[in-house]
């Protein structure tokens, strides 16, 4: 296993489920689970343990594993100088138990789905650019931009939403832009984390063709997670394009005044997405749009920037629902954080992050007290009208 | 072994006793000073050996061309007579001991020296270093051990400068700018008075930097500042460079103003004090030395040497003065935006 | 078996109860250097009725039971040695109380030292606790039932010495109120005026119950804090530059350390000298008297204050200092542990010696470090090596260090801190009899049957 030489210098002392002050743990699984096996460190120990024969590959570990949303506040926060690797440590351990074969269900649904299909919907690529059947969207066709949507954008009925205001805004502002639409292959993200490197490796070198094919220069992403991939991942694979996540893109056309927010009066809070934040170094981007819009009052919750509480959909959890449930899930624990603030709209960067914590606000049955909105929307609702 | 270069006829027939006459710290006339100076050259005990606190400042003040600092460092160290606690020694010499992690930049003709002193990396940025740089070595394989005098010892310096000049020379350079006075002060009087052969050119850099102003005058806008400025204890080894000072402030229109402690009356920074001899004599000396700077209604206070400015930037600070160091006041005459000057 | 799981999950539900490979092999071993033993079951409470109903289970079933915290004792101390129920009580992590006025607060059993600390910080900025170095992540109650020490340990001694007041449940699942807080709901005192029955619970790891509440005291919170550092070439300097420290008040923590790496370090004793102020004038007033404290030793060359840059400050006034934890990758090995006797002050230089004898003869890395206790009547003195976890011959090594640097701190006239099983019997061995038949006596009644934390405090 890659990395193999770094286990045994786990000490678990724990820094690493902390936010920075220690004032809460801070680890998603460890949160829902309590049970130190679920922190890094029992995760650590744990993967030495079974690369030594020492315990089995079990249901239990695969879920051990598994429950990891590879948020990154671990590598904020280990006191090791080893802590940049943590999270490739643990997707390293996936792609050993990929290579056994036994993995969980869920997991394997969500590579098969990939493989047939393109994406884990189990759609047609067909479906692909439907969200956009009612705007002015072109196809990529040389213009400027490439706006790479991802599956979730694509089919997710919350993440469609998203796509369809960062759109408006994008041919409000005049950017020049093009989707791939059906042509568009999933980025791959979600299947390296999830531990299927040859997979990934596939869908990297079918997305890099054709980006060349098309000429593809400049991306816009509106997930993090490809913002992510593409930026981290690709260039090992020769795949050297400008990449931005929209956040950034309208961060900068608001600064030079080429997009002039509307007012929108609401107290908001906002919540930073793993992959654009701890993983992208991005934490002011989506800020820089709230403090724009006139009206709109910005709160930050207590855990905020390299500090945040994950969703809970990292790490492919989105899709395997692995972190989900209970009381004491992270996306249901965030919201509660989030009302704490008093914040009418918990605003997000990430259509991964508006379902789950959408969703989680639905169980904590805040409904009316608490909406979702990404910053995106919230733009674009700023400028109905405009 | 080297020995050093030391005429006790100049001694005999010097006019005034200039060395201890006008030493900050000890009390002589002239008649006596003479003496003592001349007992220290034979080997006999004086009281100087004992309570000469290391200001570095005698070298400056012999006019004759003797070493009598050095003198006293070497005749402590053949006594046995310490300066500093043992301990500090000993951390001092681990510190200065070559570990075979030094950097070097892209090795032109021309090179800086940052010596051992890493602060020195982050400030060396911008127009006035772009005709030189990346060209520079840093670490302990090109630190100039100059600071062992401090404690009565001469030892070390014996053993490792020569190395030092071998390392530099190895790199090829003709000419090397050194960004500390010590390492300057190694290669143009210690290195001569022990008769070490210094195989390249050495330039101290406040004349390279008046050198580039000069070059990038067009740049310059007169900051109309008030600066007050911290000599270091090693600018007196090499005291022909300290009248770049004034030259420099004039050149981006800064004003030194009129002080006590200035020039040959400059006081001692205190750190060195602090590890030798304890609380008193460091705040007697800081004490007047910034009472007297923050009279003179100086608006920054400029250092030279980063150990100056770890030990006095809080205490100016507490006053109402900015500490920076001369390059980052250089570089903001120049338009620049220096991190030391946010 | 599966019907005592069902029986646990039954009190704590279903999600919180494991006797999975995995948590049986995680909680059966800690970061230190004992043997391993897995637990049977794992258990994650979430309250006072929970613990009650899982103590009478296990009275019931005669199963052994081990509280924990977060395990970081290194020497093995919640080891589940036969088998049993481990507690892992960091689920009931509340913080009940601030009292502002009486100086303490009240927190749940698996607090962490990490949030009390970040608790006050954001709430009460004029007060503190004695924060331990050990992570962040070490409990309130672990740390005052090993006896812990922490910042204040120099002023206050012990963080036991601390405590305001405890809430216990019992062998026998009866829960019990120590000190003023069993009369009221103050946790002013953990005894005095009446009997002290503190000393029931703190330094029995366990053995005679379960500490669910733990009223600890707080302290002035001064607004600035700084750090010097004497350093000296022998440690038979050390006890006396001590005395004169400890003489002034000044010093809010000494500690000590010395090892050999990195090299600036080597060959000197660094008295570390942490002290607070609400003023400059505070401030520079106790820097000069500490300073002024060692005027002798200065003028003789015996020592030195050295310069501290801005680094290393910052690493020293860390709380927790994450520095502490990080010896264990010094090697990239991932592990050290210390034997960490209370002993008199003068016996430093013995104990320096004995540890450079140490590491020659194991081949170890090491360090040396110490606190002041409670204004100099005692020290901790760390017999610390950091060894790689995957060389098994360095572990073993190190394991006959510890042993060896234990033996001598004891012929010295050291108690064993936080001391493993072996080291646990040999001063059972070496105490007062009749001592040691109180202490057996006091088991026996309060814990019958032998299941709480089984093998502590056991011996003759």
């Amino acid at each position: 296993m890659k990395y193999a030489e770094i286990l045994h210098r786990c000490f678990r002392c724990g820094y690493c489920k902390f936010t920075l002050d220690y004032e809460n743990f801070n680890c998603p699984p460890y949160r829902k689970y309590r049970f130190d096996t679920f922190a890094p460190g029992g995760r650590m120990w744990l993967i030495r343990a079974w690369l030594n024969g020492e315990i089995e590959n079990s249901e239990r570990f695969q879920e051990i594993l598994y429950s990891c949303a590879t948020c990154g506040n671990c590598v904020e926060h280990c006191a090791f100088t080893f802590r940049e690797n943590l999270v490739d440590i643990f997707i390293a351990a996936r792609e050993e138990m990929v290579n056994g074969g036994r993995i969980p269900p869920p997991v394997r649904d969500y590579f098969k789905a990939i493989s047939i299909h393109g994406n884990p919907y189990n759609l047609p690529a067909a479906q692909r650019s439907s969200w956009a059947a009612d705007l002015p969207v072109q196809p990529y066709d040389g213009q400027e931009y490439l706006f790479y949507v991802g599956c979730v954008g694509s089919y997710d009925e919350r993440g469609r939403k998203i796509a369809q205001a960062v759109s408006r805004n994008l041919i409000r502002a005049g950017v020049s832009f093009g989707i791939l639409g059906e042509r568009e292959p999933c980025d791959g993200n979600e299947v390296r984390v999830l531990g299927e490197s040859g997979l990934f490796e596939y869908l990297a070198e079918t997305n890099i063709a054709l980006f060349r094919q098309l000429g593809v220069r400049k991306i816009i992403t509106l997930d993090p997670h490809a913002f992510n991939a593409f930026r981290k991942e690709y260039p090992a694979f020769g795949g050297d394009f400008e990449v931005l996540h929209y956040s950034q893109v309208f961060s900068r056309l608001i600064e030079s005044g080429n997009l002039k927010p509307g007012n929108f009066a609401a107290r908001v809070t906002f919540h930073d997405a793993c992959y654009l934040g701890r993983h992208g170094g991005e934490y002011e981007a989506p800020r820089n749009i709230l403090r724009a819009i006139p009206g709109v009052e910005l709160v930050e919750m207590r855990q905020n920037r390299a500090n945040a509480l994950c969703c809970g959909g990292g790490g492919g959890n989105f899709f395997t629902d692995i972190l989900g449930g209970e009381g004491d899930s992270p996306s249901r624990i965030r919201v509660r954080q989030a009302l704490e603030t008093g914040a009418e709209i918990l605003v997000v960067s990430c259509p991964q992050c508006a379902k789950m914590l959408e969703d989680a606000i639905k169980a904590e049955g805040l409904d009316g007290r608490l909406t979702v909105a990404d910053a995106g929307e919230l733009l674009d609702a700023s400028l109905r009208g405009h | 072994m080297y020995q050093l270069k030391f005429d006790e006829k100049r001694c005999l027939a010097c006019p005034d006793g200039a060395c201890l006459v006008q030493c900050q710290y000890l009390k002589y006339e002239a008649d006596p000073a003479r003496k003592e100076m001349v007992k220290i050259f034979r080997g006999e005990d004086s009281p100087v050996l004992q309570d000469c606190v290391t200001c570095y400042a005698c070298e400056e003040y012999c006019k004759r061309g003797n070493h009598p600092f050095y003198l006293i460092n070497e005749r402590r160290e053949n006594k046995g007579i310490l300066t500093a606690p043992r301990a500090i020694t000993r951390q001092w010499i681990h510190i200065g001991e070559p570990k075979g992690k030094y950097e070097l930049g892209r090795i032109g003709k021309i090179a800086l020296s940052f010596g051992f002193m890493p602060q020195l990396k982050e400030i060396t940025k911008g127009r006035l270093f772009d005709d030189v740089m990346p060209s520079y070595f840093f670490g302990q394989e090109f630190f100039c051990n100059v600071v062992y005098i401090h404690f009565a010892n001469t030892k070390v310096f014996k053993e490792r400068l020569p190395v030092v000049i071998e390392n530099i020379h190895k790199l090829g350079v003709e000419e090397v700018v050194f960004l500390h006075d010590e390492c300057y002060a190694a290669f143009t009087s210690l290195a001569p008075a022990y008769g070490m052969e210094v195989p390249f050119k050495s330039v101290h850099y406040f004349e390279y930097l008046y050198n580039r102003l000069t070059a990038l005058k067009d740049l310059i806008r007169p900051l109309n500042v008030k600066v007050v400025y911290q000599r270091p204890c090693s600018n007196r080894l090499c005291g022909d460079s300290h009248l770049f000072v004034r030259k420099i402030m004039d050149r981006i229109g800064a004003t030194l103003v009129q002080r006590t402690y200035q020039d040959e009356t400059a006081l001692c920074c205190g750190s060195i004090f602090r590890a030798m001899y304890g609380y008193d004599l460091m705040a007697d000396v800081q004490g007047r030395n910034l009472e007297d700077m923050a009279q003179s209604g100086a608006e920054y206070c400029i250092f030279n040497c980063h150990g100056c400015m770890n030990a006095l930037s809080p205490l100016v600070a507490a006053r109402g003065m900015t500490p920076l160091h001369l390059i980052d006041l250089c570089r903001m005459a120049i338009g620049e935006t220096p991190e030391g000057g946010r | 078996m599966e019907s005592i799981v069902q029986a646990l999950a039954g009190i704590v539900g279903k999600p919180y109860v494991s006797a999975s490979a995995e948590e049986r092999y995680f909680y059966g071993r800690d970061p230190g250097l004992m043997p391993a033993h897995a637990p049977d079951y794992v258990v994650l409470p979430r309250s006072v009725e929970e613990i009650q109903a899982i103590v009478r289970l296990a009275g019931r079933e005669k199963i052994p039971l081990v509280p924990m915290g977060a395990g970081m004792s290194l020497s093995g101390l919640v080891i589940p040695q036969r088998g049993g129920i481990v507690l892992d009580m960091k689920r009931m992590d509340g913080i009940l109380k601030v009292n502002e006025a009486a100086r303490y607060a009240v927190v749940e059993g698996g607090t962490s030292t990490g949030k009390l600390h970040a608790h006050l910080n954001r709430y009460y900025p004029r007060l503190r606790f004695s924060t331990p170095d050990s992570p962040a992540a070490a409990t309130v109650a672990a740390n005052v039932m090993i006896h812990g020490q922490g910042r204040l340990t120099q002023q206050q001694g012990f963080n036991s010495d601390m405590v305001s007041g405890l809430e216990v449940v019992l062998p026998s699942g009866e829960l019990c109120r120590i000190g003023s807080c069993a009369l009221s709901d103050d946790w002013f005192s953990k005894g005095p005026p009446l009997p002290d029955l503190s000393g029931l619970f703190l330094g029995w790891f366990g053995a005679t119950g379960i500490l669910t509440k733990v009223g600890i005291k707080l302290y002035p919170r001064k607004k600035m804090r700084d750090v010097e550092i004497f350093i000296t070439d022998s440690p038979d300097f050390v006890p006396g530059i001590l005395y004169e420290l400890t003489h002034t008040e000044m010093a809010e923590d000494i500690n000590i350390f010395a090892q050999p790496l990195p090299l600036i370090f080597s060959g000197n004793h660094h008295i570390v000298i942490y002290f607070t102020g609400d003023s400059a004038e505070e401030m520079e007033f106790k820097k000069r008297t500490l300073f002024h404290a060692l005027d002798g030793f200065i003028k003789s060359k015996d020592g030195g204050f050295m310069t501290v840059g801005e680094g290393m400050k910052k690493t020293l006034l860390d709380m927790p200092q994450r520095s502490a934890t990080t010896f264990a990758d010094v090697t990239k090995g991932g592990g050290f542990e210390y034997s960490g006797p209370i002993v008199p002050i003068d016996r430093y230089p013995q104990c320096s010696r004995k540890l450079d004898e140490l590491a020659v003869k194991y081949d170890l890395k090491y360090h040396a470090t110490a606190r002041i206790i409670d204004k100099g009547h005692a020290m901790m003195f760390a017999f610390s090596f950091t060894f790689n976890r995957a060389d098994a011959d360095m572990l073993n090594r190190t394991r006959m260090a510890l042993s060896e640097a234990s033996e001598y701190a004891l012929s010295i006239g050291g108690l064993f801190w936080k001391p493993t099983l072996d080291e646990q019997r040999i001063a059972l061995e070496k105490m007062d009899p009749q001592t040691a038949r109180l202490m057996k006596r006091i088991k026996e009644e309060l814990d019958p049957q032998g299941i709480m934390n089984p093998g502590n405090w056991e011996g003759i």
